[in-house]
This record gives structure tokens, C-alpha cells and sequence, in this order.
């Protein structure tokens, strides 16, 4: 074995390299993205029981399950934006599977996101974090820390009449982080790696645009990012392999040294 | 005068919950359109054709001219009760746990003298109107009423166990987020139901007339999302044991065809929320109903589906939808044989396009949803099988009668 695998083994199993696990539990009552109620609907997780060492299986216990691409803790594909229709590699099948594996700073604006829900990550902000931890190096996970996934229930979703207030990125900051620091993607607390209101943005939804546009991913709906430091950490986030799957639920795990 | 029912107390846990008996419930094939007749709520007996004499009990050649053309029609329903008996007795096990048990002999006015069950009102030499109605085994028998509705008449134990009156009931509506349910929850609880759980998929989805709903009396809200087994089985586990009406308020309507929609992402929505709604339901909470089917005053009464009428037939500009109904009301078939041995009702109540949102392109007449809610506690108090509510209801169903193959390019075009 390659030394550094080895040592890398041994320092997982000792905790030396502590694994987080950034994945919701999937289960049927957490929320979906919300579209007008005649389009068809991202379809929440579900699970039917085929048998419990009973008369349908006296030995197994198993489930079907049933879920969207975009469901719970989940990445987004670049085939998934119209922006990103048309590059190569775009698909979930189909990109490199080195790519699954890649750096991750943490920007934590949990403090601006609990004063206003509509909080909106800026270029200002990345280059006061860049102040103090440097610059953030090329191909990285940008992870933002909102606390968002502290919240349940309405308070997650947080749907008003005018639509779902959660943070996310302004159009200006995307466009920086993937042409100037050139992003692996960007992962979020809350449904989508946009704002709740970035409908309203030019252009909508901008981090679906600019990054799918450039064939970068997207996490959404991670969990402890609270538990991360800003620099250092590996994300592992390889979504299930779907024949021109534009996304897919995933077990994302963060590799974080303990020194 | 019937003495006012007494709110049930709570059920002592050390004695076993009754099995539910049924009465005696064969019947001729001829008889059955007197169980047709009572399912709706009408006063049918046979009228020869020939010689217009009114027949009771049901004959397949008329006693008088030996017709064999003996259809059954709207009779006048006042008669006299020439003479009564209380029944102290009887080896019959459903009637030997019910004692005593009022009958007597009615003159029809129409003709016939029929052996009717007794409300408790009716005194021997009274003038009384007569009513076909559903027995617990599911077949019709004739209850001979008092003239003038008297106080607290429905609650008769006789009468009681003829219907299933919310009254003391508690009752589960399933979906709280429609106007039918929200009006059906503020229904039931003004008819005395003594609880009425709603249920409420995705809370934090917020909705319209929330604040409303958990304002009313007795009125709970509960997590139920009919799309999700686990959690509706989670919701039986936690409630069907104290729950004797169901009422499915679960719709899903779109319109347009099965041509046009492009991919099957709504039908499937369609077929989760209703079809596949209903079957959880009937898992989850269907052997709990039929197993209370004789549990005192407030016994497991009635699983009541709310159903479109195009259920019966399909209507194109809602095809799809219609398709998803008509599976409905095949499961709701199958369930009303099913949950028959515990002498539960399997209540179906028809509409035409109602007045809410999706129905929006729809021209009048529509229905109100507090009119479907009015309709489903009228026909649980009288203890109806299937009824029709509104003008589109009544005539698709006239038409069906007629010519199904008219009505179906009607619909069509």
C-alpha cells in the first residue's frame, strides 16, 4: 500500500483524522423544495416496508424506497441547470470520480442569517474571511455555514406568502467564487443552493446558473457544518451513479484532522 | 320520549371490548331493492307494472295479477301501527345482546302491512311514516318512526344502531388543509362529535383558515400525511383505537386528460394521495374499525370516502383525475365488503366540480364545501350508504341510469 493511503487509514481509525458526517437522516417528513402546486413536485422520501422476517419474508427484512434526484441531503449536477445542459461530463453518471473527493473552506455567516432569514453571502464577506484565513484556493468546496440546519419544521422552510426566506449567495459573489477562485461548488444548510428569494435575483437563481454554467456542483441540506473548521477539512460526496441523473441523494462525509 | 343519550364514559380497561354480531343478513336477489333503496335513504317497494298493486315482501310475480314486471318505486311511507311487540328473548346472538327489541305490525297506506323494528316514540295505534334503512349486517330492514319528530329521537338505541350519528363519536378527518376538510371538521364537531382529529401532512407547510381550524371546538390537529405509510400508520397506532368515523378529505384535482400530460410525475402524486391514501387508511385503520363495530354508544360507525362522480363515469377535461376517482370508488367497493363483519358503514358521498381553486375554470353550478360537509353529516345521521350531493352530482347519475354510452360522448366533446 502507498504510505500515505496507509497512514491515512491509521489516522482515521485512530481519530487523528475525525470523519463528520454532513447528511441529514432521510426520512419522509423532511422538506422538499416547494414548487406552485401544479407543477409537478420534487417527491419527498418514502419508504414501504417488503418484508420483516414475517409472512412476506419469515428471514429479511427490507424496504423500497422512493425519492427525488433532489431530496433530503443531496448534490446537484451541473446537467441540472439549463445553463450546464449542454457540457460535458454534466450528468451525475458521468462525472470524474476524482472529483467527488476535494477540499472545503467553511464562510460562516450564522450570525448575520439568524438576525435576517433573507441574508445574502457577499464579495465583501468572502474577502473579510480571506483576511483572515487566506485566500481560498482553486477547485474547493465553499460551504456555507448558516446554522440552518439547526432549525425544524417552518422555521427551515420559513414560507411566508411571498415564498421561502432562507440565506444564500448574492448574483456578485458566485460569480467571484467560480471565475475568480475557481469553486468546486458551493454547499448550503438550506434547500438550495440559492436564497429563498433568489427567484427575485438577476439572474434567477444565480449559484444554479453561474456554477452549473461553469460544470461546478452543488450540496444542499447539510448538516454540521458548525462542526468544521474554516480551513482544512476533505469533503467526500459521491452522489449514486444515475444513468443523466441531474442529481441524487448522498452520504456526504467531512475529513477533518484533530491535531 | 327518548331519553337523551349519556356521553359514554371512558372505557374500562379490564373488560373485553364486544365482537361485533350481525343480525341476520340474507337476502333474494328480488329483496335487494330494498337494500339499493335504504342505501340511498328513498321508501321503495315493488308497484306491479300491470296492476299497480305495492308489494311487500319483495315477490318476483305480483300476488295479484301474477306480473312478473315489478319494479321498484317511490311509495308514500305513512301508515298505521296496528299492533307491537317487545321481544324479551331470542337465540339469535345479535338480538339476544340487544334486548328488548321493539316490533310491530305497520298498515301502509300505500296497501301492504309490514313487520318493522320500533322507534322508541311509537306507541301501538299511531299514525307513522316508515323508513327503509341499512341494518349493522348491511341489508335493509323497516323502522317504523313517530309521526312527528320528537325530542332526542335519534338517539333511540333501536334507531342508534341503525345509523352512525357522530353524536359521542370521535371522529378522524384526514386532510385539514382542503376547504372540504376544514368545513367538514367544523361539521362534525357542531353535530356533537366529542372529538375531531385532523390531520395535517407537511407542517411546515403553513396554509389558509390554520388559525381557524385549531380555534375549533374539539378540533385537534394531528400529523397525518396519506402519502406516507409510516406515517399513517404511525397515526393509527397512536389513534384508531379511539376513532369510529373516518372521513377521507384527501382530494388531488387536475385537470386534462391522459394524453396530453406529459410523464406520469402528477398521476403518481394523483394515485399516492388517493388511491394509494385510501389503501393505507384501510391497512392502518380498517381492522381497528371493524374490530369496534359493537363497542357501546360509541362503536366504530363509519368510513366515509368523498368521492367525484366521475368516478362513475369519466369526464376528459379531468381524465386522468376521473380515472384515479373511479379507483376510489373500486377500493371503497372492496372496503365496504371488507369492513361489513364488524357492521361498519362504508359511507361514499358524490359531487360534481366544487367551489374551491381547482375547479377555477369550471363554470356554476358548483358545490359549496360546506354543502359536502352538511351532506356527509346528514347521511352518517341517517345512516346512508351513498349519497349525491348537488345539481351535477344528481344528473350525471340520472344520465348514467339512462344511457352510459350517450353519457360518455356527452362527456367527451
Amino acid at each position: 500500500m502507498h504510505s500515505d493511503l496507509a497512514a491515512f487509514a491509521g489516522a482515521v481509525a485512530s481519530g487523528e483524522i475525525e470523519v463528520i458526517d454532513l447528511t441529514h437522516t432521510l426520512t419522509p417528513e423532511f422538506p422538499t423544495i416547494v414548487m406552485p402546486p401544479e407543477l409537478g413536485q420534487c417527491a419527498p422520501f418514502r419508504m414501504e416496508e417488503v418484508s420483516r422476517y414475517d409472512e412476506r419474508g419469515s428471514a429479511w427484512y427490507w424496504n423500497n424506497i422512493s425519492m427525488g434526484e433532489h431530496t433530503g441531503t443531496h448534490f446537484d449536477a451541473p446537467v441540472h441547470w439549463i445553463s450546464g445542459k449542454d457540457l460535458p461530463q454534466n450528468s451525475v453518471d458521468t462525472i470524474p470520480p476524482a472529483n467527488f473527493i476535494a477540499p472545503a473552506v467553511v464562510i460562516d455567516i450564522s450570525k448575520q442569517s439568524a438576525a435576517n432569514a433573507d441574508y445574502e453571502l457577499t464579495v465583501a464577506d468572502v474577502e473579510a474571511w480571506e483576511k483572515e484565513h487566506g485566500r481560498i484556493p482553486s477547485r474547493c468546496w465553499v460551504l456555507l455555514r448558516t446554522d440552518w440546519s439547526k432549525r425544524d419544521g417552518r422555521g427551515y422552510v420559513n414560507m411566508r406568502e411571498d415564498g421561502q426566506h432562507t440565506p444564500g449567495p448574492c448574483p456578485e459573489v458566485v460569480r467571484f467564487l467560480v471565475e475568480e477562485r475557481d469553486l468546486h461548488g458551493l454547499g448550503t444548510e438550506t434547500i438550495g443552493t440559492d436564497a429563498g428569494q433568489a427567484f427575485h435575483f438577476n439572474p434567477p437563481y444565480p449559484a444554479h446558473y453561474y456554477m452549473h454554467g461553469k460544470g461546478r456542483y452543488g450540496l444542499q441540506c447539510l448538516a454540521n457544518l458548525d462542526l468544521l473548521p474554516p480551513t482544512g477539512s476533505i469533503v467526500v460526496a459521491a452522489p449514486l451513479k444515475i444513468r443523466r441523473g441531474s442529481g441524487s441523494p448522498l452520504r456526504v462525509l467531512a475529513l477533518v484532522p484533530r491535531l | 320520549m327518548t331519553e337523551p343519550l349519556v356521553r359514554p364514559k371512558r372505557k374500562n380497561p379490564l373488560r373485553k371490548t364486544r365482537e361485533p354480531l350481525l343480525p341476520q343478513g340474507v337476502r333474494s336477489r328480488t329483496a335487494l331493492g330494498l337494500t339499493a333503496a335504504a342505501a340511498e335513504g328513498r321508501f321503495q317497494l315493488q308497484v306491479c307494472a300491470e296492476c299497480a298493486a305495492v308489494i311487500y315482501p319483495p315477490r318476483d310475480a305480483c300476488p295479484r295479477c301474477l306480473s312478473a314486471r315489478l319494479p321498484f318505486r317511490d311509495v308514500d311511507n305513512r301508515g298505521t301501527l296496528l299492533v307491537e311487540t317487545t321481544i324479551r328473548t331470542s337465540t339469535d346472538v345479535y338480538f339476544r345482546e340487544r334486548m328488548p327489541w321493539r316490533i310491530g305490525t305497520v298498515k301502509l297506506d300505500a296497501g301492504p302491512s309490514i313487520v318493522a323494528h320500533l322507534h322508541g316514540d311509537l306507541r301501538e295505534g299511531e299514525r307513522t311514516r316508515l323508513q327503509l334503512k341499512l341494518d349493522k349486517s348491511g341489508q335493509a330492514i323497516v323502522i317504523a318512526m313517530p309521526m312527528e319528530d320528537s325530542p332526542n329521537m335519534q338517539d333511540d338505541p333501536q334507531w342508534r344502531e341503525l345509523t352512525c350519528d357522530p353524536k359521542f363519536r370521535r371522529v378522524l378527518i384526514t386532510d385539514g388543509r382542503t376547504a372540504v376538510g376544514q368545513a367538514m371538521a367544523e361539521a362534525l364537531s357542531e353535530a356533537g362529535a366529542s372529538m375531531v382529529f385532523v390531520g395535517i401532512a407537511d407542517p411546515w407547510k403553513p396554509f389558509p383558515g390554520e388559525e381557524k381550524l385549531r380555534r375549533l371546538e374539539r378540533v385537534e390537529v394531528v400529523a397525518l400525511d396519506l402519502t406516507d405509510t409510516t406515517s399513517v400508520n404511525e397515526c393509527a397506532g397512536e389513534y384508531a383505537p379511539k376513532i369510529e368515523i373516518l372521513i377521507n378529505t384527501a382530494e388531488h384535482v387536475r385537470s386534462g386528460g391522459i394524453v396530453e400530460r406529459k410523464g406520469l410525475t402528477i398521476a403518481r402524486e394523483e394515485l399516492e394521495v388517493r388511491y394509494f391514501g385510501l389503501t393505507r387508511l384501510a391497512q392502518a385503520f380498517g381492522p381497528v374499525l371493524r374490530a369496534r363495530g359493537a363497542d357501546g354508544v360509541n362503536s366504530a360507525a363509519a368510513f366515509v370516502n368523498l368521492l367525484s362522480v366521475y368516478a362513475l363515469v369519466n369526464w376528459p377535461s379531468y381524465g386522468a383525475f376521473s380515472a384515479t376517482e373511479a379507483a376510489c370508488l373500486s377500493a371503497a367497493q372492496s372496503l365496504r365488503a371488507e369492513l361489513q363483519p364488524g357492521g361498519v358503514k362504508v359511507l361514499n358521498v358524490f359531487f360534481g366540480p366544487l367551489e374551491t381553486e381547482w375547479y377555477q375554470v369550471v363554470p356554476p353550478p358548483k358545490v359549496a364545501p360546506s354543502a359536502v360537509a352538511r351532506a356527509t353529516v346528514h347521511a352518517l345521521k341517517q345512516g346512508l350508504e351513498d349519497v349525491f350531493v348537488g345539481d351535477v352530482a344528481d344528473d350525471i347519475r340520472a344520465r348514467l341510469a339512462v344511457n352510459p354510452k350517450a353519457l360518455e360522448r356527452e362527456l367527451g366533446s
